[in-house]
């Protein structure tokens, strides 16, 4: 690893300024992918701008309601926070059911929303990978892909996104507050990771040198029923083979009046499944009909060579998470 | 919410000798920390993780490196009270910490009661694991005494209210984060369920 500095900024303006004035400078959360990565040679940071100690470890009840989660909020914290257990339940589900205690005690969330694809050939230097190093080529493509994405990837990159957390809040409509060098923009989770496309370089719309300081929980979507459920290759400690976050509210008259269906591990980015959503809207969500809005939304994957079987996986826990919501309802 | 780190003033001062000889930004930082009580004082390559300093500089060798990529659970200490993966913390980051290692546990020639009850179970083989299953779990407590749910806690137990109780299943979902290469889970678990009793 090669040397570099170190800054510990005090405040939000300290850390934007601190990362303008060093080349080559990443800010440091937690350090447990940025870390990782720089023992992987993947990051070979100029200096890190160590943003962990910012006062942006708060979780907030702005006056219009919802929830202000500062960017420094452990993974830990936000996931017991009585508040999100409460309201936003499939947020500290995704949450628990990501990386281990230890883990989501240094884990922050704006590190969580940052963090890079699992994809093995992008941890290896010694291999040709377009998101690492563009115009290198894909070695997943044709390699080992089991992992990898089932809908929105390119020719270019197959890559997932790793993230449970930001499964929850693509599905919750949560949006990312940002403080660059050009001033302050919110982005909605939704459209803050990009599809791989031509740029697979390009994880996020982030620009050079923002910092995330916010996630906010919209009023809209606290205390809906919610849940999230992820299948992988063992019990616990494991990254999503696929995940489900859903949120259904269904009126007095048994039709659907707010749902909102995202997968994790299928995709470049949390997977909002709009065609399911547009179908169950209004209607009574029943064992068909939930079955029925599904198999529209999977009908757009495409599977690559060896991994199929994330098509019916993500089939069976939509259906299965989104007709337990259904059933749930007093 | 979590613990605020108050902003140090020393924090993360730059050591001038070990710059770069061109004038670049130095690469080494003096740090203060405290460890198992003791203060330690040192200057460290901003490289180094508290793993690496614990083991190669203050002779700490109980936290171990199995994975050094946050995959074990071996380098498990506790930080400021929580449990953290060593090997993924820079220790420059650590200013003002105080961290508790596995040789930090008993008190004095008393075995903390995980302690004795790893030896009581037999809860191990190799042994390489255990200093990170210790830490891990003495985390693990303050987490469920505190309310903290986990993956197996019924979602509509409202959080924070009273401790949650450590049932087997809470117990493997909550320590998934060490791995035991010998396979000696099932005493593991009946020597923290001893503890909880
Ligand atoms: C063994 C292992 C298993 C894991 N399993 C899971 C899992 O199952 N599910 C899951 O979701 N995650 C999992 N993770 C990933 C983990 O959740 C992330 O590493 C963590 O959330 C990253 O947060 P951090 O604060 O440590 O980020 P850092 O490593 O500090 O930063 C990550 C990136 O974000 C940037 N960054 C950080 N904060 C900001 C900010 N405020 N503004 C702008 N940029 C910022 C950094 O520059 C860096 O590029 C696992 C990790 C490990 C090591
Ligand atoms: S899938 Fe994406 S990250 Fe993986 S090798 Fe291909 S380009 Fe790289
Ligand atoms: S050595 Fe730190 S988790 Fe394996
Ligand atoms: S006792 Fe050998 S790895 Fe756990």
């Amino acid at each position: 690893m090669k040397p570099y500095g170190y800054v510990r900024a005090r405040s939000v303006e300290e850390a934007t300024a601190a990362h303008a004035a060093h080349p080559g400078a990443r800010y440091l959360a937690g350090g447990t992918n940025l870390v990782d990565l720089m023992k992987h040679g993947v990051e070979t940071p100029g200096t890190l701008v160590d943003v962990s100690r910012l006062p942006l470890d708060t979780v907030e009840e702005p006056p219009g309601g919802g929830l202000r989660v500062g960017a420094t909020v452990r993974n830990s914290d936000l996931a017991a926070h009585p508040l999100v257990r409460e309201r936003y339940p499939v947020l500290s589900q995704a949450l628990l059911a990501g990386a281990s205690g230890q883990l989501r005690n240094i884990a922050t969330t704006g590190g969580n929303l940052l963090q890079r694809t699992r994809c093995p050939y992008f941890q290896d230097t010694g291999t040709p990978c377009n998101k690492r190093a563009p115009g290198t080529g894909c070695a997943a493509r044709e390699g080992v892909h089991r992992d990898h994405a089932v809908l929105g990837h390119s020719p270019h990159c197959v890559a997932t996104h790793p993230s449970d957390m930001a499964v929850a809040l693509a599905a919750l409509d949560a949006t990312v507050e940002l403080r660059g060098p050009d001033g302050e923009r919110t982005v909605p989770v939704t459209e803050f990771h990009r599809l791989p496309g031509d740029h697979p370089e390009r994880d996020t719309v982030v620009r050079p040198g923002e910092l995330i300081t916010a996630v906010v929980l919209p009023p809209g979507t606290a205390g809906l029923p919610s849940a999230y459920r992820k299948a992988r290759d063992r019990a616990s400690y494991a990254f999503a083979l696929a995940s489900v976050a859903a949120v259904l509210d269904v009126a007095g008259d048994g039709t659907v009046r707010h749902v909102a269906l995202a997968f994790g591990g299928l995709a470049h980015r949390p997977w909002r499944a709009r065609l399911a959503e547009t179908a169950l809207l209004g209607a009574a969500p029943t064992e068909d009909a939930l079955a029925h809005a599904v198999e529209a939304e999977l009908g757009l994957a495409q599977p690559l060579r060896d991994n199929a079987f994330k098509v019916p996986l993500a089939r069976n826990l939509a259906h299965r998470v989104l007709s337990e919501l259904a059933a749930d309802r007093p | 919410m979590s613990t605020a780190h108050p902003p140090q003033d020393r924090a993360g001062t730059p050591d001038a000798g070990d710059g770069h000889p061109d004038g670049a930004a130095p690469t080494r930082s003096r740090v203060t920390f405290r460890v198992n009580g003791e203060p330690a004082d040192l200057t460290v390559d901003h490289r180094a993780t508290l793993l690496d300093v614990l083991r190669e500089d203050l002779g700490l060798t109980g936290a171990k490196k199995g994975c050094d990529h946050g995959q074990c659970g071996a380098c498990t200490v506790l930080v400021d009270g929580r449990r953290a993966n060593s090997c993924l913390l820079l220790a420059v980051a650590q200013d003002g910490a105080e961290v508790i290692t596995i040789e930090g546990l008993a008190a004095g020639d008393e075995l903390h009661p995980l302690q004795q009850a790893f030896l009581d179970r037999d809860a191990f083989q190799c042994g390489y694991c255990t200093s990170g299953q210790l830490c891990s779990a003495v985390g693990m407590f303050a987490e469920a005494a505190a309310g903290h749910p986990s993956h197996v806690t019924d979602p509509a137990r409202p959080a924070g209210r009273g401790p949650v109780e450590l049932t087997p299943a809470e117990i493997r979902e909550r320590l998934s984060g060490n791995l035991c290469r010998c396979g000696a889970y099932p005493h593991i678990v009946a020597a923290v369920e001893d503890v909880t009793r």
